[in-house]
């Protein structure tokens, strides 16, 4: 019965109730990626690390941590890395590398991928290297070109594609250029005190487990200021970040399927206001309510799970992308299998919402009286609501979007924020539809011609679903746009930073001994330098008399433990500079060892993670010699400046003697003389490097674009599943704009008016639909500049000019598309069409 | 010869008119040669039973469907010869529709409804004569309501309004009281002739309501698609040019 009554206007529900298909494929889609992502985790765990532990350190390994690497046997391999100026004598580039000199056969799990294949293990044999790929791309450069390192040269066997455990965005910044170790001090780069990591890797012998090793050994590598790293904590923290994206994903495809819910949920609104006539028929003759509830339950229930199950064949299609889209950041490739768990997850889902929201409309049916059948009354009882079992569905559905959201959250508050947020941001979206909307139609009535208002006032015509298309297709436009107002502000920032009289270059690394000369050189070049710094690195030893190993063994330590281990890079100077601001104690601008307390500056957020305030003692230890000081005062810092910032400084008189390189801060007119004073620099002072703000800004701009590329793919779902729902909506709503063009063709209006009208009212949906996602957009991308960038707010004109035209096209192409034939209905039509 | 007034002008005449559906493989003739004419400023029902063709021959005689053969001329055009955007223009300049089903836009307001025909003209400053034309039917207080919030009579005195507003020389209405109860109909009826006498519009009125058909100078019985009686209401039909 169900079936055969829906025969007529199968096709059309079908329609409408594939609203729910986008969103049950995007959740598909990505719940098998995330089960794959996590099967690729486990599968390639090993590789994650390339061993079994890494032991890591910030100065040469002492004969101590030797002695202690021998008892744990299995096989090793070392790696010494280091941020260097690298350049290509062939095509004149240099660029700041992360160098990492090896030996060994790491990776003892995985491969280097590199092109040819074989160069992963040739580069070991002679003075060769392996160079990042971006890098070779990026500066033209070929296999067999050479490249200067410090006092040396190799030859480049190899491009360097993947290194394991690594995603190809960890080489952005610092490209990386692997050496043989034994051609590592050719380069005389490295100095005892120079910033360089030095690293162990471990395979151990197959009865050993890596865990148990790295818990035994913790005392010993806290005493010997060691880091250990084993595969599972990798993993642990890899997973940690690729689940958060992967939860992000998950609830962008859930608002997709929910906005398709609230499509398929006005549109049985709408399919069975048509039916009220029939079931009033049904109902005199003796149907009884629960029955005809029945029927049009099974006729969309069918339909939904048409609809889930064609998501389910779409999504298959996006999970074959969505790897391709997120390989960048991946640090294990992802294998393609059907996630059966996903698929029945995500059917579930789609078939539970779609249900869900057609319930609402249906429980009106229980109240369509048979009197209906006898007498059209203009109630025609679909409309009330509030009873009772409306009220547990409207539960329903948001407890089980609740539900949803915690399940797919780490932590059920964000899952209960989540869902309120969702709520309040459509409720938001929703009541500025509705305002743009009754703007819009307060303007055209004023004005405009009758071509327009009738336009315009058809966007209120019942049944036509106006609102829901504006949230979704509002929505999808929001996040497109302030997405892309996110990109820019930020590499706006970035770039703003060098701008005026603002420092872009960066070179550090500089020994004393090199000042006078560098100085004399970057002059001749005819640039001013415009902040010279000294550094110092030394390591905290105690804290209030507490020393730093017995702090990390506390228990109840609540310090983190980065800003206790972590290298001190500290200056001396007689007072703050402009980029700071002391907002409690005194500076003090002299001081001496060994004649009264050292007074330093602390970096206001450094004191408060470890804890401290003024007048606190705190032991260093500059490389070797205990230096006690007190904290005299903190600082404000303005960390987004293109010059040295420190969290520690020292009054003069402390650290002048002690080892220390220097940082010099320029500023270039143009990249490429920014370009030639590296070069300069490097092919006379090899070790001093060089940070080029040009590049930082190019590296932001690649990483968000790619993240963009991520977060804009999804918010074409929302887009997409609007358009569906319009197409929907166009088709169901089809017979009552046939009759509106025949009786205005009628009354006497031309096809080319009827045509016009129709135009007119997709313009203004899509319009008025992106309008709202636009204002929306303006508004978040406003506060987000003033109160998370707390940049200044750079109006957007032209690409929220394209927004808008695109998202307007689409719907007029839509709906005409779906309205094809309607304005050449024969006006005849009017004499029989039946009162509605 | 059927003309009622020798010395009225004729504002539609038919000649010959047939209309056949194809269905199936069977050809159903709905309208079967019909000739007659309509004199300018008359009033004329079309009565029959149901299924006998009225709804049909209306629509051909208001250029609405092309018939299989023979013509219509209306206000001196001939209708064959006219592409469809002719004859929209030509309703919209000079006919004006009544519908059983009363068939008003549901997104405009009962005054804007009653404005549609002049606006698709191009006409402006327009809002006057709905109104004018409103507070005759008797709905001066119902301009901005929808009609969804209006009843039965009340939308089809805003369709009467809007039949009026472009002063049309002829006046078609298909069962205009055939949704309506007796009392309302009986008001539907009274306002019709009196709008109709105030604008001398000719009426041909499609019903089944006898009341409504004896006060029309003129009633064409159909059956089966031919006019079985043509009927003068003589003390009507003299009136009628006296006014
Ligand atoms: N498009 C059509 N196709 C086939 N038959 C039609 C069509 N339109 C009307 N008819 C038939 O023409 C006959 C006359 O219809 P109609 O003019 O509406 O009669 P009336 O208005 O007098 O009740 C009916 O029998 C109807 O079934
Ligand atoms: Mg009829």
């Amino acid at each position: 019965m169900a079936w055969r009554d829906s025969r007529a206007s199968r096709r059309r529900l079908l329609l409408f109730v594939s609203s729910i298909t986008l969103g049950v494929a995007a959740l598909m889609a990505i719940g098998s990626f995330g089960v794959n992502l996590r099967r690729g985790l486990d599968y390639q765990a090993k590789t994650l690390l390339g061993a079994d532990m890494a032991i890591r350190a910030r100065q040469p390994f002492g004969e101590a941590a030797e002695r202690l690497f021998r008892t744990l046997g299995g096989e090793q391999a070392r790696e010494t890395s280091f941020a260097s100026m690298v350049s290509f004598p062939r095509t004149g580039a240099t660029r700041l590398a992360q160098v990492r000199a090896l030996e060994g056969s790491f990776p003892f799990f995985g491969d280097l991928e590199t092109e040819p294949a074989e160069a992963a293990a040739d580069f070991r044999r002679g003075a060769r290297a392996l160079v990042e790929d971006g890098l070779m791309l990026q500066h033209h450069l070929k296999l067999g070109d050479e490249v200067h390192i410090g006092a040396y040269s190799y030859r480049i066997a190899g491009r360097l594609k993947r290194v394991p455990g690594e995603s190809s965005t960890a080489g952005l910044l610092g490209a990386r250029v692997y050496i043989p170790k034994q051609f590592l001090n050719q380069t005389r780069l490295l100095q005892p005190d120079s910033a360089a990591t030095y690293k162990v890797y471990f395979r151990l012998p197959a009865d050993v487990d890596a865990e148990q090793v790295a818990k035994k050994l913790e005392p010993d590598l806290i005493r010997l200021r060691l880091d250990a790293e084993t595969v599972a904590e990798r993993k642990a923290n890899l997973g940690r970040s690729l689940e958060n994206a992967y939860d992000y994903l998950n609830l962008v495809a859930f608002i997709a399927l929910l906005l398709g819910s609230i499509g398929v949920g006005s549109s049985v609104h709408v399919y069975i206001k048509q039916k009220v006539n029939t079931l009033a028929i049904l109902r005199c003759l003796g149907a009884k309510s629960r029955s005809t509830f029945a029927i049009y339950l099974v006729q969309t229930s069918t339909l939904g799970l048409a609809g889930a199950t064609g998501g389910i064949l779409l999504g298959l299609a996006v999970q074959y992308v969505l790897p391709h889209l997120m390989q960048d950041f991946l640090p294990v490739s992802i294998p393609f299998s059907v996630s059966w768990v996903s698929v029945m997850e995500a059917t579930l889902t789609g078939f539970g919402i779609a249900v869900l929201f057609s319930l609402l409309p249906l429980l009106g049916l229980r109240r369509i009286s048979p009197l209906l059948a006898i007498r059209a009354s203009y109630e025609d009882g679909t409309r009330q609501r509030g009873d009772l079992w409306s009220w547990l569905v409207y539960g329903a559905i948001l407890v089980s979007a609740g539900a949803f959201a915690v399940a797919h959250t780490r932590r059920w508050v964000h899952g209960v924020w989540f869902t309120l947020g969702l709520v309040a941001g459509l409720a938001i979206l929703a009541a500025v539809a509705q305002l743009v909307r009754f703007l819009a139609r307060r303007l055209v009535k004023r004005s405009g011609s009758y071509l327009w208002r009738q336009g315009v006032a058809n966007l209120y015509r019942p049944n036509n679903q106006t609102v829901v298309l504006m949230l979704s297709i509002g929505l999808g436009t929001f996040l497109m746009t302030t997405l892309y107002f996110v990109h820019n502000v930020l590499v706006q920032e970035v770039t703003l930073l060098g701008s005026g009289q603002r420092p872009n270059l960066v070179l550090f690394d500089i020994q004393t001994d090199q000042r006078e000369d560098l100085r004399r050189l970057i002059r001749s070049l005819g640039l001013p330098i415009l902040q010279e710094v000294p550094v110092v690195t030394m390591r905290l030893a105690s804290l209030q008399g507490r020393a730093v190993e017995d702090i990390l063994r506390d228990p109840n330590n609540t310090i983190p433990e980065s800003a206790l281990q972590r290298e001190y890079r500290s200056t001396y100077r007689a007072g703050p500079v402009d980029t700071e601001t002391v907002t409690l104690g005194k500076w003090q601008s002299q001081a001496a060892l060994g004649q009264g307390p050292i007074l330093v500056s602390l970096e206001e957020g450094i004191a408060q993670r470890l804890k401290v305030r003024l007048g606190d003692a705190l032991l260093f230890d500059v490389q070797g010699l205990p230096v006690a000081t007190r904290v005299g005062s903190l600082r404000k810092v303005e960390w987004e400046r293109v010059q040295p910032n420190f969290f520690v400084v020292f009054p003069p008189g402390v650290l002048e003697d002690a080892p220390q390189f220097h940082v010099m801060v320029l500023k270039t007119s143009s990249n490429e003389l920014s370009a030639r004073v590296q070069r300069a620099v490097v092919e006379t002072f090899p070790n001093v490097s060089a940070i080029d703000l040009a590049l930082v800004v190019n590296v932001i701009d690649t990483i968000l674009g790619k993240v963009a590329f991520v977060v804009r793919f999804m918010a074409l779902f929302s887009i997409f599943t609007g358009l569906v729902v319009l197409a929907g909506a166009v088709v169901t709503g089809r017979y009552q704009r046939v009759r509106e063009s025949v009786l205005l063709r009628t009354l006497g209006a031309r096809k080319r008016q009827v045509l016009q009208i129709m135009i007119v009212e997709y313009f203004c949906l899509g319009m008025l639909a992106s309008l709202t996602g636009l204002l929306l957009a303006w508004a978040a991308s406003w506060s987000l500049a003033r109160y998370v960038f707390e940049a200044p707010f750079v109006p957007f004109v032209l690409p929220s000019l394209l927004a808008l035209s695109i998202v307007t096209l689409l719907a007029v192409a839509i709906g005409m598309l779906n309205s094809r034939g309607v304005a050449g209905r024969p006006p005849l039509e009017v004499l029989r069409i039946e009162a509605s | 010869m059927l003309t009622s007034s020798p010395a009225a002008p004729t504002i539609l005449s038919v000649e010959q008119l047939t209309k056949s559906y194809k269905s199936g493989d069977r050809i159903l003739t709905v309208v079967k040669e019909m000739t007659f004419s309509i004199a300018e400023g008359s009033t004329c029902s079309i009565v029959g039973p149901s299924g006998s063709g009225k709804t049909t021959l209306l629509g051909l005689c208001a250029g609405l469907d092309r018939p299989s053969s023979g013509t219509v001329r209306l206000n001196g055009t001939q209708l064959n010869s006219l592409d469809e955007d002719s004859l929209a223009e030509l309703r919209n300049r000079h006919v004006g529709f009544v519908f059983q089903t009363f068939q008003l836009i549901p997104t405009l307001t009962a005054l804007e409804n009653v404005m549609v025909p002049l606006e698709l003209r191009g006409e402006s400053q327009t809002a006057n004569r709905a109104k004018d034309l409103l507070r005759q039917v008797g709905l001066e207080d119902r301009l901005h309501h929808y009609p969804a919030q209006l009843s039965g009579g009340e939308q089809q005195r805003v369709a009467l309004a809007r039949a009026f507003i472009n002063r049309p020389k002829i006046l078609f209405a298909d069962e205009p009281t055939g949704n309506l109860d007796a009392e309302t109909s009986q008001r539907i009826v009274h306002l019709l002739f009196e709008l109709n006498e105030a604008f001398g519009t000719t009426l041909i009125v499609v019903t089944h309501d006898l009341d409504l058909a004896g006060r029309t100078q003129r009633i064409l019985k159909l059956r089966g698609g031919s006019v079985v009686s043509d009927e003068t209401n003589e003390h009507l039909a003299g009136a009628a040019r006296s006014d």
